[in-house]
């Protein structure tokens, strides 16, 4: 096993930190208080062939590996966590679904404005009773002619108000269960797709979530991705990659996390000392490290089995339930480390935790990747 | 239009520890950068590519790892790269090294400009440059922070210590540029990977171009170096006593001899 990067993925990790150091890290506090999109960052990263990095060149992408947008991700959300799922949410659920079972025509009018990022991709699979129970849609598209008329609401939409490009799964028909379930392409501004209010959340601020409203939206046949009844797969097997995604960011705001306090402990002086010099201090330290390294090796794993062409659902399930949940622990342990200074929102780390939060929940709760998981080894 | 620019690989002096016993740099662990004013030297050659087409050739002369500098130059819009690697070539000063990579630039041939930072973040000596141009018998702009091209001339504005001066002079031409010229380019992606996937970066040892063996290396250097040290800062302190007139006039004494006034 080889644990070292190749040249190639250094020097995109260092593209990456450098442009996080640089263009996100310094409007990463003022847009969680905002709650803008930062759009201008989103057009920087599309200029050095951030946001189609893992497709190849021959539809308008870097050509690089999974891993080396993986690293991406987790340099990104280093910074700034809303960074990270754009660039996620754009990649695994906009774009990859229409690179994997797209057709050429398909892959030559959507996936390479995607991948060139002259467009933003984003993936409607939830419901207002469709969340964990993702097999339970309400939407529906029915066929007219040369063309599907879709109805229905998708809720939570990451990059909803800002994309162009969307990937909607609804049913087409219902007396199939999951296998009545569709996936269609469908572009913004189509007559009948409207969005709704942006979301007030807990973190994650300038990510642009909202719902998404059909009525009677017309799109042409031809905008079916893959065929029909075959949308549920479509959308676990994007989850699954999505999931290395979110991951990637976990592991961002966790190293972040460990980073900021080691700094912390060794300034902060009480009893006539810097904190890290008491060992109760030094175990919680040395905890917070060795499980942000545990998710590291387990979000690389799984990147690493996706470019090798073998399943990797439980790869990804493991990496994101560890992740986020080291996440979790790692930004609640540095609060507490920082104590009143952590409860601040002028010290970074409150918006780690509050960022934090999201990884355990989206492209499926940590229960679901138990169950992802479970399910492999009970088959 | 054929630009050619020297960059030189050296250690991120942001990360940089120094042995206190041995007086040298601490390489390990200190990751190795693209000097950031050859970086705007790349800048400057690939905007104006950009502008008015051509090619840009990078090129270097160290040791086999300088490659990765190459390759990051390759993904920020180079076309061509070339590496000055040989044993013989080990510990030039600034002297050899110029001699060095002019007769390469030589060998490339036909160019119109060529661009080099100011200086170096390890030696700080802002020769090599100069010591090209005046090997080429070529015309050089030096402290540069802004250059336009202008059919077969070149303007460009010089900083100086005290204002600046706007010179114009003919193709082909040596610019040396300072930070201040533009804002280096992030290497792309795509480039990155192209850069370490095709087989841009040419390697030239001392067979490869005209050289006279005995201008090369350590041995051709005039300078020399001794014995390096890390300067100690000793703070000495003194008190002068006796009448106002007389600490007055020991005072001026000792800082005439110090050369202070």
């Amino acid at each position: 096993m080889d644990f070292k990067l190749s040249d190639q993925q250094k020097m995109i990790q260092t593209v990456f930190r450098k442009f996080a150091e640089k263009e996100v890290d310094p409007i990463a506090a003022e847009i969680d208080e905002s709650c803008e999109f930062p759009a201008e960052n989103v057009r920087k990263m599309a200029e050095i062939d951030m946001m189609g990095i893992p497709f190849p060149q021959k539809y308008g992408g870097a050509g690089a590996d999974t891993l080396s947008y993986i690293i991406g991700v987790e340099e990104l959300s280093y910074r700034c966590a809303t960074h990270g799922v754009i660039l996620s949410a754009h990649v695994s659920l906009g774009a990859h679904p229409i690179y994997k079972y797209g057709t050429e025509e398909q892959k030559e009018k959507y996936l390479v404005p995607l991948a060139k990022g002259e467009k933003l991709g984003a993936f409607g699979l939830t419901e207002p009773n469709a969340g964990t129970d993702a097999a339970s849609q309400n939407t529906t598209a029915e066929i007219d002619g040369d063309q599907y008329v879709l109805n229905g609401n998708k809720i939570f939409i990451t990059n909803a108000g800002v994309a162009d490009t969307f990937i909607i799964m609804a049913m087409t028909d219902k007396s199939k269960g999951t296998r009545g379930i569709s996936a269609f392409i469908v572009e913004k501004d189509t007559p009948g797709f409207t969005v709704g209010k942006k979301e007030d959340k807990m973190g994650i601020n300038a990510s642009d979530t909202r719902e998404l409203i059909f009525q009677n939206c017309r799109i042409p046949k031809e905008n079916l991705l893959g065929k029909e009844g075959m949308g549920f797969k479509i959308a676990m097997a994007t989850l699954d990659g999505g999931r290395i995604g979110i991951a990637a960011q976990a592991l961002g705001i966790a190293q972040r996390a460990l980073d900021e306090t080691v700094k912390y402990v060794k300034e902060r002086e009480q009893f006539g000392r810097p904190i890290g010099k008491f060992q109760g201090l030094q175990w919680y330290i040395a905890e917070m490290a060795t499980k942000v390294e545990s998710a590291r090796n387990l979000v690389y794993k799984a990147a690493v089995t996706k470019d090798s062409g073998e399943s990797f659902s439980t790869e990804a399930a493991m990496a994101k339930l560890k992740a986020s949940e080291t996440a979790m622990e790692v930004t609640n342990k540095a609060v507490q480390i920082f104590g009143g200074y952590g409860y601040m929102k002028e010290y970074p780390i409150e918006r780690l935790m509050r960022d934090a939060k999201i990884t355990e929940i989206y492209e499926g709760t940590s229960e679901v990747q138990k169950m992802v998981i479970a399910g492999s080894l009970l088959r | 239009m054929k630009i050619i620019v020297c960059i030189k690989q050296v250690p991120d002096t942001n990360e940089v520890k120094i042995d206190q016993d041995k007086g040298t740099l601490i390489r390990e662990g200190v990751p190795s950068i693209i000097n950031p004013e050859d970086k705007n030297g790349i800048e400057a050659a690939v905007s104006l590519k950009e502008k008015f087409g051509g090619e840009v050739i990078v090129i270097s002369m160290g040791p086999p790892q300088a490659k990765v500098a190459l390759k990051e130059a390759l993904a920020m819009g180079a076309d061509e790269a070339i590496l000055l690697s040989d044993r013989t070539f080990a510990g030039s000063d600034t002297w050899a090294t110029a001699y060095t990579i002019s007769q390469a630039i030589k060998e490339i041939g036909d160019y119109d400009l060529i661009f080099c930072g100011r200086q170096a973040i390890d030696g700080d000596t802002a020769q090599v440059g100069p010591q090209i141009a005046e090997n080429l018998n070529l015309n050089q702009l030096t402290y540069v922070s802004k250059v336009e091209l202008l059919d077969e001339k070149v303007k460009a504005r010089r900083e100086l210590e005290q204002g600046y001066s706007e010179l114009e002079t003919k193709l082909p031409v040596l610019i040396t540029v300072l930070e201040s010229i533009n804002k280096p380019r992030y290497a792309s992606i795509k480039g990155i990977v192209d850069a370490h996937t095709t087989q841009k970066i040419k390697i030239w040892t001392a067979d490869d171009f005209e050289v006279d063996m005995d201008k090369l290396g350590l041995d051709a250097s005039p300078t020399q170096v001794h014995e390096t040290f890390v300067p100690k800062h000793e703070k000495r302190g003194e008190i002068l006593e006796g009448s106002y007139e007389d600490i007055v006039d020991n005072l001026i004494k000792k800082l005439r001899s110090e050369n202070v006034v």
